[in-house]
């Protein structure tokens, strides 16, 4: 923390004008999170790049932290509406820690590019289905 | 269940591997394998992403690679916005609902090729290593955290 911290908006501008960018970035990423029950880091993470010029890893572990806020408050909305299966949740959850954990390992010792397009096409066929559903 | 388990796995190593969230990937899967409705699997995949997020933001600030002061607002002015996004999914109707999800896996998946055909640009660096690892993905290459409070 840095003196001045009770002077708003004297002499330090870029101070609100990054707030205000963090606001809209952080606004999108819940209408995001809210609207189709993911994390909203499709949005946050190239707003941040873009925007506040951070550097691709550090945006992605940023938006990480902010997607716990942003999930557990939509979730918490969800929970009003009674939409939420929290067992269902756990079952999902709790074994997506040890799969992040071994995909963090992996992305190290393998190509991420093949994946990452097998991914893709996986996402698209998924699309597909969905709405053929 | 062992659907929704095999889910959470999958999920989360594609996570951890791509560094694209879980939740697109739980909701077709819970709607898929669990047979929720389209509403009923985003605010399950919303709950889900939680433990995820939290666990992996502990291992990545340990690194120093979380900029803690922007996550903390970014997160709390989020709020608004995802009570309105939530409620809005509320007001759709699951095929209204299920066929914009498709659209934005679409965008997610188009994101992923641009970022894959960008890697693959051709830049002055050293070659590959034996094995297809370059020096690049093996080592963090952050900045310094810019705490500007």
């Amino acid at each position: 923390m840095v003196a001045g911290q009770s002077t708003r908006a004297t002499g330090r501008p870029w101070r609100d004008a990054r707030t205000l960018k963090l606001a809209v970035i952080g606004t999108l990423a819940g209408l995001f999170s809210g609207l189709f029950g993911v994390g909203g880091g499709t949005v946050i993470v190239p707003l941040l790049v873009l925007w506040l010029a951070y550097e691709e890893r550090m945006a992605t572990a940023t938006s990480l932290a902010a997607i716990a806020l942003i999930a557990a408050f939509a979730a918490a909305v969800q929970g009003l509406y009674g939409n939420v299966r929290v067992s269902d949740a756990a079952l999902v959850g709790v074994p997506a820690v040890g799969g992040v954990i071994v995909g963090a390992w992996l992305a190290e010792r393998v190509p991420g590019r093949a994946i990452a397009l097998m991914f893709a096409a996986v996402l698209l066929a998924s699309a597909v289905e969905l709405v053929l559903r | 269940m062992i659907g929704a388990i095999a889910i959470g796995l999958v999920g989360g190593v594609v996570a951890g591997l791509l560094g694209v969230g879980g939740g697109v990937l739980f909701v077709p899967g819970l709607v898929f394998f669990v047979g929720l409705d389209q509403h009923h699997a985003e605010a399950t995949s919303l709950l889900a992403i939680v433990p995820v997020a939290v666990v992996g933001t502990l291992r990545n600030d340990r690194y120093g690679a979380v900029c803690r002061s922007d996550a903390l607002v970014l997160g709390l002015l989020s709020v608004a916005g995802a009570a309105g996004g939530v409620a809005l999914a509320n007001v759709l109707s699951g095929s209204a609902l299920r066929d914009a999800f498709a659209a934005f896996m679409v965008l997610v998946a188009a994101q992923l090729v641009r970022r894959v055909l960008r890697e693959e640009r051709p830049r002055a660096g050293p070659p590959s290593a034996p094995g297809g690892q370059t020096a690049e993905n093996v080592q963090p290459r952050f900045p310094l955290p810019r705490r500007m409070t």
